[in-house]
């Protein structure tokens, strides 16, 4: 079962194609670069728009609807109003850092996008290209490099504006940033575990039978919850609530810096969003009924419309969510990334390490199935193990709890609360309340005089 | 601020003037700044029925550094007016105020040394807005007056020729009591 076992025997139909990039002329890629460019920027506004406007209607409201057809310029106003306003630096800010931040937080944001694979082979231009800018062995290392780099960004932004909230938001975003990163590479190694490459076109390749989303559903599920915690959208966006921190890390921006924030943010999105289709939807193959009447659905530039179509499916998802959920608080948050969803991931990653290996090996079909049912009974197991702990100690603090209440009935000096001393003086009798606890056995006996 | 104020006087001034004016308008963030009970007004605002995102405002930022608009909503008591002056002053530059209410435009019902008497004492108010609470449609007619101001405001070369005809025009105006007679002639 050594590594090189499992890649000599399964059937490489990774890395196809690496071999197709890097023999671009200058001008193809100076305009798959500008494509790339230009997409993102359309993106971000059409994202904005729709979050507004499909947020709008789940709330049973219309969205903006004065600037443009159904109001679909709004965001371009939005961008054109920011670049005018006044770009403040407050007094008291580490300048450099200040605003050196923002564009730490978008420029990795777009570099991510560059390993996309949006399409195969086309002719453009009289030149037979793939639809992608470029691909590596490691493709997706790049992207979750990037997104790495991009909570500097955000705790820089923190950092530098010293000033309290902007410093908490900021704390708060790379620590949930950082935890859910971990949880989504994790997400990634069955992907690769069955693809057998990292490269992002070999991974849709590898698709042709079927998409990992559904035989590696656990995967997908998990890669979806920290897609939206990744880029503190709700119900994570506890870094930029505003009833918590005001801002979050962005409190002390505004105009340009506060709109490469914004940028940042919803490129990020689109880059997650991509990551998704190309590794559990397929990417740009499309979807299984098509192609069984259309066979042509897989040539030339139709590809790129099934890539669109399953983009703004997950994008519509972010939107959903934001609408539906309300903000998680942050300790369940980093419970979640931490406490759930990494443990689930380990075992869930070791039960497809050994069927995969158990299916390269030619192992009969029962060995696999008797694999399967002891996972499943352990983990069954393990989950009835924890709630029955956790019904325990249920159970003992209530207990606890009941005694204490009981001790606080019965003495009401218990817990040394301070409760005012029985033998204080009150106005009109020199007879006291009640009668003092210790008296020494010389102490006169006290007559009653009334003061009325 | 910035390249759109030195521009001179002429068509290209004016058409900058209406762009400007108008992407202003279509984008005013306000600042969440409810005080009291006209804050529940403002939050009526911001639900289905008023929709105040159709304008493109439903973005209340609760940080001032990015909020076009302040809507003082509420009655603003001595102790909360230099925070009033703080959160007015850390707003980016162009930036209008609504008083909404009777609280913030002159003190209300509460006529005692408690309360600021109008919140012009503390911020240059643009836009005064009676009722106690005025209903949302008021408020909405009250930002949609303000943004007609935004969109024909004048800028750089224009804005000072136009201070100076305001400010003849007062010069040359008549006590109250003579400008009566005049409306009646």
């Amino acid at each position: 079962m050594t590594p090189t076992t499992v890649v000599s025997a399964a059937a490489l139909d990774a890395e196809p194609g690496l071999d197709a990039f890097g023999n671009d002329p200058w001008w193809i890629i100076l305009i798959k670069a500008l494509a790339v460019f230009v997409f993102l920027m359309l993106c971000v506004l059409m994202m904005i728009m729709a979050d507004r406007k499909v947020m709008g209607r789940m709330q049973q409201r219309h969205g903006p609807n004065r600037f443009g057809p159904w109001g679909l310029l709004q965001s371009l106003a939005d961008g054109v109003k920011l670049s005018l306003k006044e770009d403040l630096i407050p007094r008291t800010v580490d300048k450099v850092i200040y605003i050196a931040a923002p564009m730490i937080a978008a420029i990795p944001a777009f570099f991510a996008f560059s390993v996309i694979p949006v399409g195969p082979e086309v002719t453009m231009f009289g030149v037979e290209t793939r639809l992608q800018l470029t691909d590596l062995p490691v493709a997706v290392l790049l992207v979750l490099a990037t997104a790495s780099l991009g909570v500097y960004g955000i705790v820089l932004a923190g950092w530098a504006s010293r000033s309290p909230y902007p410093l908490l938001g900021g704390l708060r975003a790379s620590a949930q940033v950082i935890s859910y990163e971990i949880a989504m590479g994790l997400s990634f190694i069955a992907v690769f575990i069955y693809a057998g490459t990292l490269s992002t076109s070999g991974i849709v390749e590898a698709q042709q039978n079927i998409w990992f989303a559904v035989i590696l559903f656990p995967s997908f599920v998990i890669y979806l919850i920290t897609m939206i915690g990744e880029t503190n959208r709700l119900p994570f966006d506890l870094p930029e609530g505003e009833g918590e921190l005001v801002g979050g890390f962005m409190t002390e921006y505004s105009s340009m810096k506060f709109t490469m924030f914004f940028l940042a943010e919803y490129v990020n999105m689109v880059t997650v969003s991509a990551m998704s289709v190309t590794l559990f939807l397929g990417g740009y193959l499309a979807p299984p009924p098509i192609t069984t009447f259309w066979p042509g659905a897989n040539e030339g530039w139709w590809p790129a419309l099934w890539w669109l179509i399953k983009f703004v499916c997950v994008m519509f998802l972010f939107v959903w969510v934001r609408g539906s959920l309300p903000r998680v608080r942050y300790d369940q948050l980093m419970k979640l990334g931490w406490k759930i969803l990494i443990p689930i991931q380990l075992v869930w990653i070791t039960a497809v390490a050994v069927i995969r290996v158990l299916n390269n090996q030619e192992y009969p079909g029962y060995v696999t199935a008797i694999v399967i049912g002891v996972f499943g009974l352990l983990v069954f197991l393990g989950l009835w193990a924890w709630s029955r702990a956790a019904a325990k100690a249920k159970a003992q603090e209530a207990a606890e709890h009941e005694a204490e209440l009981r001790a606080r009935r019965e003495n009401p000096m218990y817990g040394g609360f301070p409760v005012p001393p029985m033998i204080a003086p009150h106005y009109g009798t020199s007879v006291l309340a009640e009668e003092p606890r210790y008296q020494p056995a010389s102490a006169p006996k006290r007559e009653e005089v009334s003061g009325a | 601020m910035g390249l759109e104020e030195k521009l001179p006087s002429g068509v290209l001034l004016t058409t900058v003037e209406q762009i400007v004016g108008f992407v202003r308008k279509t984008s005013m963030w306000p600042a969440t700044f409810g005080l009291a009970c006209c804050a529940i007004e403002m939050m009526a605002v911001g639900g289905p029925r008023f929709d105040i995102a159709r304008f493109g405002m439903e973005r209340f930022s609760a940080t001032p550094r990015q909020a076009d608009l302040m809507i003082v909503a509420g009655r603003v008591s001595q102790k909360m007016a230099p925070v009033l002056r703080t959160i007015y002053d850390q707003m980016a530059e162009p930036k209008w105020v609504i008083a909404m209410g009777v609280c913030a435009s002159s003190g209300g019902m509460f006529n005692n040394y408690a309360i600021v008497q109008g919140v012009d004492h503390i911020v240059p108010v643009d836009i005064y807005l009676p009722g106690c609470p005025p209903r949302p449609e008021m408020l909405l007619d009250a930002i949609l007056k303000l943004h007609d101001k935004v969109q024909n405001t004048k800028l750089g070369v224009h804005r000072e020729r136009e201070i100076e005809e305001l400010e003849q025009r007062r010069l040359r105006a008549l006590p109250l009591i003579q400008q009566t007679e005049e409306a009646t002639r």
